[in-house]
């Protein structure tokens, strides 16, 4: 069988054995969509948003949010913390290649994030009466995007810093301005022209755009695939180059 | 045709020469040992050996490969198990077996290794749950699994118990029966004795010698060792004058006094004419620690 299934099989469980990862990685994205659904004003139109219902406008910032959440806190403590423990020392030993251990760690990430994402798109079309994305292939298209993006800025703080503690601590540090951008304290539609500019240009931002887009029933602007395509190349490119087995 | 071959090996840390000049070939269906204290080196020569380090000079081939440029197909014949090595805590013993032998071209069925190993019913346990002794051999079945020619093994007993390190060490010896060759690491003489057929003797970053354990010992032979407990006390400078004793050493309530020649007689001479009888009295046989001794001047240490 092949080595980059096996090991995406493995991750995969070894990943759903950590209740505490797990739950801030999968569980809390859509835990946090029900709290803000279950408030009543963020059901009621909002004459900042043009007439939106604000949790029509949250959903697509919360996805992202889950996403930056399995990449910053998943994805970086495991790496950097199987290196630590000389996980990745033993398996250097072995025929298997860097890029098969990468390769793997995206493969599980794309698929649990995935299932998160399915399930929040769910809930908000049931329990808040959010649509679903009108144009499906965008919208999964985009998602795919904002998903390798922040996995691979993820595998970079993982590649770079020293242990586990310092990638954890590394990666909330990029991810309270990530999500900052996405919209979570202040929506996108309500940030200055400055601000929005930088949104634009963070991978959330453009993701978040991205989603909103597709969910309203247009491709995303070419200019936040190529950001998200951006982000992907050069912290995926730089997380290969800085990868270390010791 | 030597299966590992090694020579000239430099390896620097900054200014510390971790490894120096070292050399020594092993034949295909050796155990061959590289024993000495810690620090000696062994190490570092064994992660040059495996491609893990870089050397600074000198050449290394296994089965005829250049660990440096041809580290994708020296993974398919080497087989390695390394000092402290871990796994992820909740991967399972049947998990682990499973995606290494995804890992090679022609791996062996690991089920059977299991049963070598005594690990079958241990496969749904978690890593982190194992014992060291089941750790260690969990070690050793990845370092099978891909059927190779060759395994260096790293100091592999270090903290199990007596009756699990004997264990191992039977096991070592059915690998062999199957036909691999192996490079054992260790600081452990009886291990060294027990297994190997040859060994390198490494100190400070040198190769001192290279032999059987018999003929290593067989080099120092004529040097005896004394044991006994002294019925009053003395002056160490009585028995130390004496041109047949080379050391005294004291061991509890024992004197241990080493030296060549008429030893026994020379001591019991000399104590009778000090009125002091020597009771519980031993004659000891050389082993690897006095060959050790004798061939670079201080004990191994443990």
């Amino acid at each position: 069988m092949s080595a980059l299934f096996r090991l995406t099989v493995t991750e995969t469980r070894l990943f759903l054995r950590e209740p505490i990862v797990l739950f801030f990685a999968v569980a809390f994205a859509p835990a946090l969509l029900v709290v803000l659904g279950l408030v009543p004003s963020m059901r009621e139109p909002s004459a900042d948003l043009g007439g939106a219902r604000p949790i029509d406008a949250y959903l697509p910032v919360v996805v992202t949010m889950g996403v930056a959440l399995f990449g910053l806190s998943g994805l970086t403590q495991l790496f950097a913390g199987y290196r630590e423990k000389g996980v990745l020392r033993r398996m250097r030993t072995t025929p298997v290649r860097p890029v098969a251990m990468i390769g793997a760690q995206l493969l599980m990430a794309l698929v649990l994030s995935g299932v998160t994402m399915v399930v929040m798109l769910v809930v908000g079309r049931l329990a808040f009466d959010v649509h679903l994305p009108r144009r499906l292939p965008a919208f999964l298209l985009g998602y795919l995007l904002v998903a390798l993006a922040v996995f691979a800025i993820g595998l970079l703080v993982g590649a770079l810093a020293p242990n586990g503690r310092a990638a954890s601590a590394i990666g909330s540090l990029v991810f309270f301005p990530l999500v900052f951008l996405a919209g979570l304290w202040v929506p996108r539609a309500t940030m200055s022209g400055v601000l929005l500019r930088i949104s634009d240009g963070s991978p959330l931002g453009a993701g978040v755009q991205s989603l909103q887009d597709a969910t309203a029933g247009q491709w995303p602007h070419p200019l936040h695939l190529a950001v998200l395509l951006a982000w992907t190349v050069v912290a995926g490119g730089l997380a290969a180059r800085h990868f270390r087995w010791e | 045709m030597a299966i590992i071959e090694v020579a000239g090996l430099v390896k620097r840390y900054g200014a510390h020469l971790a490894v120096n000049e070292v050399g020594f070939a092993v034949e295909p269906g050796e155990i061959f040992g590289i024993l000495g204290p810690n620090g000696a080196g062994k190490t570092t020569t064994v992660e040059c050996v495996e491609g893990l380090r870089r050397p600074d000079a000198g050449t290394v081939r296994v089965c005829g490969i250049d660990p440096q440029r041809d580290h994708g197909e020296l993974r398919q014949v080497l087989g390695v198990q390394l000092q402290e090595t871990e796994l992820p805590d909740r991967l399972r013993v049947g998990e682990a077996l499973a995606l290494y032998s995804s890992f090679y071209r022609a791996p062996v069925d690991w089920r059977e290794l299991v049963d070598t190993l005594h690990l079958t019913d241990r496969l749904g346990t978690p890593f982190r749950r194992l014992s060291g002794g089941q750790k260690q051999r969990l070690s050793i079945a990845l370092a099978l699994i891909g059927d190779p020619k060759v395994v260096v093994l790293d100091e592999l007993t270090t903290g199990l118990d007596p009756q699990a390190r004997r264990d191992v060490w039977d096991l070592i010896e059915r690998i062999r029966a199957r036909g691999v060759t192996v490079l054992l690491v260790t600081h452990f003489m009886a291990e060294a004795e027990r297994l190997c057929d040859r060994l390198a003797l490494i100190d400070a970053g040198r190769v001192v010698a290279v032999d059987s354990p018999a003929g290593l010992v067989a080099r120092v032979d004529g040097r005896q060792r004394l044991r006994f407990r002294p019925s009053a006390p003395f002056d160490d400078a009585l028995l130390t004058a004496l041109p047949e004793v080379t050391s005294v050493e004291h061991a509890g309530g024992h004197l241990v006094v080493t030296g060549t020649g008429e030893l026994v007689v020379a001591v019991t001479t000399a104590l009778a004419r000090h009125h002091v009888t020597a009771t519980d009295l031993r004659v000891e046989q050389t082993t690897l620690d006095d060959a050790f001794i004798a061939l670079t001047g201080r004990p191994i240490e443990y």
